[in-house]
């Protein structure tokens, strides 16, 4: 599938076939139509945005329009093989609430987010002085839905905090490609532009 | 043969639909422990079933709704009351779908129920026509079905108390439900609902033309009392937004107050227009016995008070639909029954429409409401193979 994003198909390969998933913050619903259709997975999505649900819907997906900051509460234990979160934690009201429930619902959960530690960010505010805009965080500092920015090293620290335990981390760059990582490493969160993370509750 | 109706029929053009009568030997068994025999039901039908029989969907009405979902009312002559929604190239397209819709049992469009004559006594039931529920009303459309050779349906819908009945048919009936799309609804009536029925209930039983409910012998109806019954109701399917946007605080004479108690504000006149216009087609008996039929529905207590066991094993695909500005039946309500669904595994999606139309939004021109069930519908079609 070539048009599929390149974090979104690093999360794509990470799922077991016919595995339960939630993709919280799903979207149009394009990662669980993809996974359906060549993992035979049994797919649900949660979803804040009312147009994008009725996408989801007409493509004959199972998507619950909420909000992963309040919503997730409802979900009972253990009940999802794996739970994805990509490019949403950054936007969430609380983070560490979130990604605590995630791995409570899911025996495994793969979260993809941008890298605010990338040497680009770093330069941009460090020569301008002013709120970096980036190709992937393309927004003024005022208007901007990605309240919880975070590097890859500040994510790594928070998923341990939360009861996480990483399994595989993957650095993407810039032109879509990805490679194995260590989360704690220097220079992945310097060179990376994202990071893909499976997780797994300790 | 045709259904019988109350009054005589204002609308002479209008087709009256058919109607199923069952005889002692298919007794209607109630949950209020009688039976009913012999019964008739009321229904009407829109588009062609296909050979395979697998186009079907079963359409159920709100509580003062009926048969007539698209078609002319043959007592008012008015459209249907989800002419929106079901016809030709609409989201429910009855080009491509065999459309369903039954009266309900305890209702007065043709279908047994308080005000048609009792075989055994030769008068109306009144008041001793037997308290129906919820469950009652799907498991008469189960034998309609039976009877019109339907063994599934591909998709049951329906707003408000239309909505319980298709959380009914799936719990109820769940082999024979492929998909599920209540709109507006809850898996149980609040008490602030049941508050509201009590209101309109005792409206019409204070209205002396009542008379115990045998108004029909002396030719009377408690028209007073349904009407303020019908008013006091539909404020609740309105918000506060909508209200004001329609009516405000608009004069019906803009020369001023008349320091009288005839209606002197629009918002009066709307109101007392709905309660006469209500009252030449509805009875009020009826109106006793439905609304006590949704106050009865408690999905969740029929299964130890665990709504999710309702829908244990389920394969049948829902999508539930609420409305922002519904506070009769609010999105919190509409969810509870999304997140059981979900717990018990089952296949849901949800979806809220931002609207100041309130409760009545579920009736009204929605464009991303019809986006939602178009976009449902075609994809449980497809999976079905229904062209």
């Amino acid at each position: 599938m070539a048009t599929m994003r390149p974090d979104l198909a690093a999360i794509a390969e990470m799922i077991p076939e016919g595995a339960r998933v939630l993709d919280v913050g799903c979207g149009d619903g394009a990662l669980l139509e993809y996974l359906t259709a060549t993992k035979k997975v049994d797919g649900r999505g949660v979803e804040l945005s009312q147009q994008n649900v009725n996408a989801c819907v007409a493509r004959g997906l199972a998507v619950i329009q909420g909000d992963a900051d309040t919503d997730l509460g409802e979900y009972p234990s253990q009940v999802f093989d794996v739970v994805i979160l990509s490019q949403t934690i950054q936007a969430t009201r609380n983070p560490k609430g979130v990604l605590g429930h995630l791995l409570r619902i899911g025996r495994r959960t793969a979260v993809s987010l941008p890298n605010f530690g990338h040497w680009r960010v770093r330069l941009n505010l460090l020569m301008r002085g002013r709120m970096p805009r980036t190709k992937a965080l393309g927004y003024e500092w005022y208007d901007t839905p990605n309240i919880h920015l975070c590097t890859i090293a500040d994510f790594a620290a928070l998923a341990k905090e939360a009861g996480g335990e990483i399994e595989r981390a993957l650095a993407l760059s810039e032109d879509g490609s990805t490679r194995p990582m260590r989360a704690e490493a220097w220079s992945p969160n310097v060179l990376a532009e994202g990071a893909i993370f499976l997780l797994r509750a300790r | 043969m045709g259904p019988k109706f109350l009054r005589p029929l204002s609308a002479p053009d209008a087709e009256k639909g058919r109607a199923a009568q069952f005889g002692p030997e298919h007794a209607l068994a109630l949950d209020a422990g009688r039976t009913l025999a012999p019964w008739t039901i009321a229904y009407m039908t829109y588009g062609a079933l296909n050979e395979a029989r697998t186009n079907a969907v079963l359409v159920c009405h709100a509580l003062t709704g009926d048969q007539f979902v698209a078609s002319a009312h043959p007592v008012t002559g008015k459209p249907g009351w989800w002419e929106t929604m079901v016809g030709p190239g609409k989201p429910i397209d009855t080009d491509r779908f065999f459309v369903i819709c039954a009266n309900v049992i305890g209702g007065c469009m043709g279908s047994s129920g308080p005000a048609e004559i009792d075989p055994e006594t030769g008068e109306p039931y009144g008041l001793s026509f037997p308290l129906v529920t919820v469950r009652d009303m799907v498991r008469a459309q189960a034998m309609l079905l039976d009877e019109l050779g339907i063994e599934r349906l591909l998709c049951v819908t329906g707003g408000s108390m239309g909505g319980m009945q298709v959380l009914q048919w799936a719990a109820s009936y769940p082999e024979r439900v492929i998909s599920a799309m209540p709109i507006a609804c809850a898996a149980k009536h609040s008490a602030q609902n049941i508050a509201f029925h009590e209101v309109g209930r005792q409206a019409i039983m204070a209205d002396p033309d009542w008379l115990g409910g045998a108004y029909q012998l002396q030719d009377k109806q408690p028209s007073k009392g349904l009407a303020v019954a019908r008013m006091a109701a539909h404020i609740t399917y309105l918000s506060e937004a909508a209200l004001q946007r329609k009516f405000g605080r608009t004069l019906q004479n803009p020369g001023g107050v008349s320091f009288a108690f005839a209606p002197d504000f629009q918002v009066e006149s709307y109101l007392h227009h709905q309660g006469m216009t209500f009252v030449d087609r509805f009875d009020a008996n009826s109106y006793l016995y439905i609304t006590r039929a949704m106050d009865y529905f408690d999905l969740a207590a029929d299964y130890g008070g665990v709504l999710a066991e309702a829908f244990r094993g389920s394969k049948t695909r829902f999508c539930i639909i609420s409305f922002t500005s519904d506070w009769l039946f609010p999105t919190v309500e509409n969810k509870r029954v999304a997140h059981a669904l979900n717990a018990a595994a089952a296949t849901v999606s949800f979806v809220e429409i931002e609207t100041d139309r309130g409760h009545d939004a579920f009736l009204l021109d929605e464009p991303q409401m019809f986006a939602t069930v178009r976009g449902f519908l075609n994809s449980v079609a497809a999976g079905q193979g229904v062209a």
